[in-house]
């Protein structure tokens, strides 16, 4: 039943992505309002969809699916906060693709990789899973803002009349918004981090830094480290900033494929 | 109609062409003098604008050399200029000159300021004497028009200047405008204009700067801003998020190095150059940087041309109107022609019967003997009386046949019933005639 609410979420979320590519080209307000209503209304299914799962008890908290399913809930809700507070749905340009992405591998009914390990201490797990994909979503929130910088400064840079009339946000706000979910992200993926560690020590013993799933978690929480210090110490924006951006949500993906080579960090099946 | 114009505006040559054609205020007077001292041309004016350089003159001939005033005058070749420049004659001109002042022809159509701006170079010309009776009749009519076409259409209400343009891009820049802190570099009407604007929409703080340090004490004591020293300007202006510059320097006064040094201290939040001087104030290769957004007045006008739809509507009605202001000149003008083509016929005619009037006073006088006072005035009166109620027809009829332009068949009747072939008028007395004329 859950994978019924899960899909149907899904349906919401296309008619939210075509959005998405229609906002590069062109402004409508019409056009924005649906895809703002399609995003509530497949949010809605989708929590339910979550909620029916863990209200079962089938609720495999490190399952592959369960996790991305949850990723693309966090990443929408943090959309949501954005809209509520700047009243801009652009980010959907960038948010609404990736929601799609991980909400439709997740409603996909297929068999993932399992968590072998028996793990002792289930609340630190569950801590570690949420704060870090909390995290993740600020950092898929904060990679689409520094995405939308770039346009919106070439746009002013190319002086054409249509930047006056464009669907983007003014430059200092996207500024802000991807300023912002940096911030916010950075302590849940720090956190995340630490509680993964506690999970790995009571687990195993130790903290195993050559595994690859860990070494390139460490590096992703680096290169967001450093993006938080360059742009705080000398303002960093624009190009330099996307690039950086673009190379923690690179290390991001990697490291969540590195779930399927490490020894250490498997999943179980939902 | 004499009248002849050549130029070059915003639509016909880039900002690179219109930097070398631009006539400082400085030079204006003398380029004046030069113009209407250029073979051919009887009256000149200059009008150097940020947007445009228009030559217009009357002419002897109607078909004076002004390429090749302008060739001389900048120092450029045909294939540098001729491109970029368009001309026109006549009632052509007369209608360019009305569309110019009734700010049709403008990069943000019904602005307010060229109007201002043909009157200053109106006044300049005439204050070193370029300008006299013909040009006189074109421009005053020409400001009249543009009243009329500010009270008659909606074109000047919705102001999409330059200055409100700048606001809305700031505005994409910096979402809002709170806080924000304007520097002025160069005072002038545009840039007070553009900053009256901003501060309007919530810029708190305004800094003013120009080589004249007194002018910018008085720029800044009307903001309640802050007058900055020229040599000081940049070592303080990174604190001004948003910059108008309009100074009259010959090179850009904003560099590359100078735009890496304000982002450096400024921690790379991004800086916006209003850059309405021509030449302009920040050079390309600053305005290529991340986080300096230079717009020239070029750039501008690309960024209103989607406001322009709007008003397309109303330029319309203010294009009948001008259409219509056109011809009205161009009867007033050959009326006014045909009146002076009868005025030496009437001046032939007095002087004739005048002659033959003291002729005949002499001729009787001797046999007289000695006259009173009262009775000289007596024959004075009477004799003056008649040629008067003589003359009075023929110079009516003349006056009338002139608006009816049946002029010459009338003059031809009357100098050959008064035998009045010997003398021509002047030039000269034709431009005394306009001049006492109403």
């Amino acid at each position: 039943m859950s994978l019924l609410w899960l899909r149907f979420a899904l349906g919401c979320y296309f008619i939210s992505l075509i959005y998405a590519f229609v906002a590069l080209t062109r402004t409508s307000d019409l056009f924005s309002r649906i895809a703002l209503q399609a995003a509530s209304l497949g949010m809605v299914f989708h929590f339910v969809s979550l909620a029916e799962v863990f209200m079962a008890g089938q609720f495999v908290w490190a399952s592959v699916h369960n996790g991305e399913s949850l990723l693309a809930f966090l990443s929408m809700s943090f959309f949501m906060l954005i809209y509520a507070i700047y009243h801009t749905t652009s980010p959907g340009v960038v948010v609404f693709p990736i929601v799609f992405f991980l909400t439709f591998i997740a409603a996909v009914d297929q068999q993932p990789v399992l968590l072998t390990q028996y793990v002792s201490h289930k609340g630190w797990l569950v801590a570690h899973i949420i704060l870090i994909f909390t995290g993740y979503a600020a950092l898929v929130l904060s990679f689409g803002a520094s995405l939308l910088y770039l346009l919106q400064e070439r746009r002013l840079k190319a002086k054409k009349a249509s930047s006056l009339i464009s669907f983007l946000p003014a430059l200092e706000v996207i500024d802000q918004i991807g300023y912002r979910s940096l911030l916010l992200g950075f302590p849940f993926m720090t956190l995340g981090l630490l509680t993964g560690s506690i999970v790995a020590v009571t687990t195993y013993g130790r903290v195993d830094f050559l595994d690859p799933k860990i070494l390139l978690s460490v590096l992703m929480w680096a290169v967001y480290m450093i993006m938080v210090f360059t742009r705080w110490n000398s303002g960093w924006r624009g190009r330099r900033a996307a690039v950086l951006a673009t190379f923690a949500f690179v290390a991001a993906i990697v490291a969540w494929a590195a779930n399927y080579f490490s020894a250490i960090h498997r999943f179980a099946a939902s | 109609m004499r009248y002849q114009l050549i130029g070059v505006n915003h639509k016909s040559a880039p900002l690179e062409v219109r930097e070398r054609l631009a006539i400082p205020e400085s030079r204006l007077p003398d380029a004046c003098r030069d113009l209407a001292a250029y073979p051919g041309i009887e009256e000149g004016m200059v009008i150097s604008t940020c947007n445009r350089v228009e030559i217009v003159a009357h002419t002897t001939n109607g078909s004076a050399d002004l390429r090749g005033f302008l060739h001389d005058h900048f120092h450029l070749t045909a294939a540098e200029l001729d491109a970029h420049l368009y001309e026109f004659r006549e009632k052509d001109a007369v209608r360019h000159i009305f569309r110019v002042a009734s700010s049709l022809d403008s990069m943000v159509v019904g602005e307010a300021q060229i109007l201002g701006q043909v009157k200053e170079a109106y006044a300049t010309a005439r204050a070193v004497g370029a300008v006299r009776g013909q040009l006189d009749q074109l421009f005053s009519r020409a400001f009249a028009v543009a009243k009329r076409v500010r009270s008659e259409t909606a074109v000047g209400s919705s102001s999409v200047s330059i200055a409100s343009v700048a606001v809305e891009l700031a505005k994409k820049i910096f979402g809002t405008l709170e806080g924000k802190t304007v520097f002025i570099v160069g005072a002038g009407k545009m840039s007070e204009l553009a900053a009256r604007h901003l501060m309007a929409h919530g810029c708190a703080s305004i800094f003013v700067a120009n080589r004249t340090y007194e002018r910018a004490i008085g720029l800044a004591q009307k903001f309640d801003g802050q007058a900055i020293k020229f040599d000081d300007l940049y070592a303080t202006c990174d604190r001004a998020d948003i910059v108008i510059t309009s100074t009259g320097a010959p090179h850009a006064i904003f560099r590359r190095e100078h735009g890496e040094q304000f982002l450096a201290r400024r921690k790379n939040r991004p800086m916006f150059f209003i850059d309405i001087a021509v030449p302009r104030d920040v050079s390309p290769d600053m305005a290529k940087l991340d986080g300096i957004f230079a717009y020239d007045i070029d750039d501008l006008q690309q960024a209103v041309s989607s406001h322009v739809a709007d008003r397309r509507k109303e330029a319309e009605l203010a294009e009948a109107i001008i259409t219509s202001e056109v011809e009205k000149f161009k009867d007033r003008f050959e009326a006014r022609q045909h009146t002076l083509d009868v005025v030496p016929t009437i001046v032939s005619l007095q002087d004739h019967l005048e002659m033959i009037r003291q002729a005949e006073i002499d001729r009787v006088r001797g046999r007289m003997g000695t006259l009173t006072p009262e009775q000289e005035i007596a024959i004075e009166a009477l004799t003056r009386g008649i040629i008067n109620k003589v003359m009075h027809t023929p110079i009516t009829t003349l006056k009338t046949a002139a608006k009816e332009s049946e002029a010459t068949t009338v003059v031809d009747v009357v100098r050959r019933l008064f035998n009045l072939h010997d003398k021509e008028a002047t030039p000269a007395d034709k431009k005394n005639e306009v001049g006492t004329r109403h």
